[in-house]
């Protein structure tokens, strides 16, 4: 991921703005996503990561500042505009509804209804062509101990959920995908897979927004990583030219970038 | 530093020659355990059992209970309350109660009426525009519920009183005799015509409330609009996130159940042949159907539950007021036992949602 300064930003944010009564979340914050990278933020808690995100998947709106994607600017009243977009996200709670089959859940506001006449008219799903879509995609993501594909998500265990989760995101995401902690509730074994299925959807050419914690996760998979802090981005560094006590340091505020002179 | 991203790896070599399998469980299931998921798998089995069981209880004590009039007398009677069940069934997968319901459904009725007989509207104009305001009055509950955000119960509960009220003043408490209907706007009253295969006597309203039931299993199930009402009432805030448009869901949905109270005012009119806004409905309508809905094992907490059960509850009400009647006891021994029903289901619904746990 070298030369990328020629390369027009697919998903770019300028000056965003987010205030929650008198707390404010964002506070001009820039953020910019290249074609095909994996792109991971780091933060301290409540450094606004999680608004940044809501901002960018269409979750909050933002008070001012604008969002472009691939150059257009673009406005998302909802998450269903930005998954319009080709942006999926998965999100900390994950989103999902407790007593509704993985089916249902994959599926969630775009629905395969039955060809012909039962489709059209009488709006009838199509079940076994979802069934079969869901039970593929979370093979290839290695979750095959899911005996029944429409046993409710609430049966499953807490590493199951996030990774119908990401496969959810993984297999509609066309433009961007962003994951929220994707292994946080996730066993070695499983953090494992979400990793190497991060890999797998760069390679089919699809950039990753990452937020996670885990500064061994964050080092081994990303190619630029941004530092959040109060509110807005702090710097962006590169996981080879500075260690993982390094990218703490500046997240916490210990230490400042070279070349960021403004104190926080 | 390379070296760094190297060694965040690392620690993960002890994973060589670890199992492939991911985390596997073998727990012994108990008869009760295997129960308790099964009814969370099929929630309207409850109070199917429960039917049944009546069913063969009356069967002994009264040898009248099997007749095909008993029969057809106890879905006549529970026709009404059923279609305002579909209404209620609705509201209540979304996690929300409707206390208007009865209100909503006497008063349609009342604009039917009054729309025909004092301005003079052709009936089955009036009827539209019956079934039209009913639809209305349920708007503007989902609106106040879904946009000002305002809990159901207390929404409802004033509208409740505004549209009794309203009903009152409007018809200035008159009723319209069902002589005056049948000569004049016969359409009013379609929904109490029969038919008599056999000599048993089956009202119009009854296929009316068994097709409503069934085409709302049908959407509720099949339909992606279904799975989104029960989406909305399971976790409102990940519908959201998941891409349901959680708002224009529930305006739907009372909006609905408005159209259903206003179809069931309809057809109180044939069932009862005239217009009255001191219709028994308009109080009990709401307790009426939040009890078939309770006892047909739907969730008040939403987002679980079949319309298919709140029509046995329904059914268990009919069945315990006839049979109890035939028996010859105390009338006040249906609501005794009612009573313990609904407490009894709510439990019984504690208990299965502890299987998910």
């Amino acid at each position: 991921m070298t030369g990328q300064t020629s390369v027009e930003p697919i998903l770019k944010a300028r000056g965003l703005v987010k205030r929650y009564g008198k707390v404010t979340a964002l506070d001009h914050c820039d953020f910019e996503l290249y074609p095909g990278e994996i792109l991971a933020v780091i933060g301290d808690n409540g450094a606004g990561k999680s608004s940044l995100i809501k901002a960018l998947s269409g979750a909050v709106q933002p008070d001012e500042g604008e969002i472009t994607l691939e150059g257009k600017p673009v406005h998302f009243s909802s998450p269903l505009e930005a998954r319009g977009h080709g942006i999926e996200c998965v999100y900390q709670t994950l989103a999902m509804s407790p007593a509704l089959s993985i089916a249902d859940n994959m599926f969630m506001g775009r629905e395969l209804r039955k060809p012909g006449i039962m489709g059209s008219l009488f709006r009838q799903l199509d079940r076994p062509a979802m069934e079969s879509f869901a039970r593929q995609k979370l093979n290839e993501l290695g979750l095959m101990t899911i005996q029944n594909i429409n046993q409710p998500v609430e049966t499953l265990s807490g590493g199951q959920r996030q990774g119908v989760a990401v496969a959810r995101a993984a297999a509609f995401g066309s433009k961007v995908v962003i994951l929220d902690e994707p292994t946080a509730a996730l066993g070695v074994k499983e953090s494992r897979r979400v990793l190497e299925l991060i890999r797998d959807v760069r390679s089919r050419g699809i950039p990753i927004i990452l937020i996670s914690h885990n500064m061994p996760h964050v080092f081994e998979v990303a190619d630029r990583i941004h530092i959040h802090r109060l509110g807005k981005r702090l710097c962006v560094i590169k996981p080879g030219d500075y260690t993982m006590s390094d990218a703490v340091a500046f997240m916490t505020g210990a230490k400042l970038p070279e070349g960021v002179t403004e104190a926080a | 530093m390379a070296s760094d991203a190297k060694s965040a790896t690392s620690f993960e070599e002890g994973l060589k020659g670890a199992s492939e399998k991911v985390a596997e469980f073998h727990e012994e299931k108990s008869a009760l355990k295997r129960l308790q998921h099964w009814l969370h798998q099929t929630p309207s089995a409850v109070p199917m059992i429960v039917l049944v069981v009546a069913l063969i209880i009356f069967g002994f004590l009264s040898e009248n209970f099997f007749k095909a009039t008993t029969l057809s007398t106890i879905l006549q009677q529970i026709a009404i309350v059923g279609i305002i069940g579909c209404a209620q069934s609705l509201v209540v997968l979304t996690a929300g109660i409707d206390l208007s319901v009865g209100a909503i459904a006497v008063f349609s009725s009342v604009l039917m009426g009054q729309f025909t007989f004092r301005y003079g509207i052709p009936a089955p104009m009036a009827i539209g525009l019956g079934l039209a305001l009913g639809t209305l009055m349920g708007f503007v509950n989902g609106w106040l519920v879904a946009k000002i955000k305002l809990p159901p119960f207390i929404v409802t509960l004033g509208t409740w009183q505004i549209l009794l009220a309203s009903n009152f003043i409007f018809s200035a408490n008159e009723t319209i005799r069902s002589s005056d209907i049948a000569a004049q706007a016969p359409s009013l009253q379609f929904w109490g015509q029969s038919i008599q295969p056999g000599g048993v006597k089956v009202l119009y309203a009854v296929f009316l409330m068994v097709a409503l039931v069934a085409i709302m299993a049908y959407v509720l199930r099949q339909t992606a609009w279904g799975r989104h009402v029960y989406a909305v009432g399971d976790d409102p805030d990940a519908a959201e996130l998941a891409g349901v448009q959680t708002k224009r869901v529930l305006i739907q949905v009372y909006a609905l159940a408005g159209f259903f109270c206003a179809i069931a005012g309809w057809v109180m009119i044939g069932r009862f042949g005239s217009v009255s806004p001191t219709a028994s409905t308009g109080q009990l309508g709401n307790i009426q159907s939040i009890t078939a809905v309770v006892i047909g094992g739907i969730s008040l907490f939403g987002g679980r539950g079949s319309i298919v059960g709140m029509f046995f509850g329904a059914l268990i009400v009919g069945v315990f007021e006839m049979g109890l009647k035939m028996v010859g006891t105390d009338p006040q021994w249906t609501f005794f036992l009612i009573g313990l029903l609904i407490i009894l289901a709510v439990a019984v619904d504690q208990w299965i949602r502890k299987a998910s746990a």
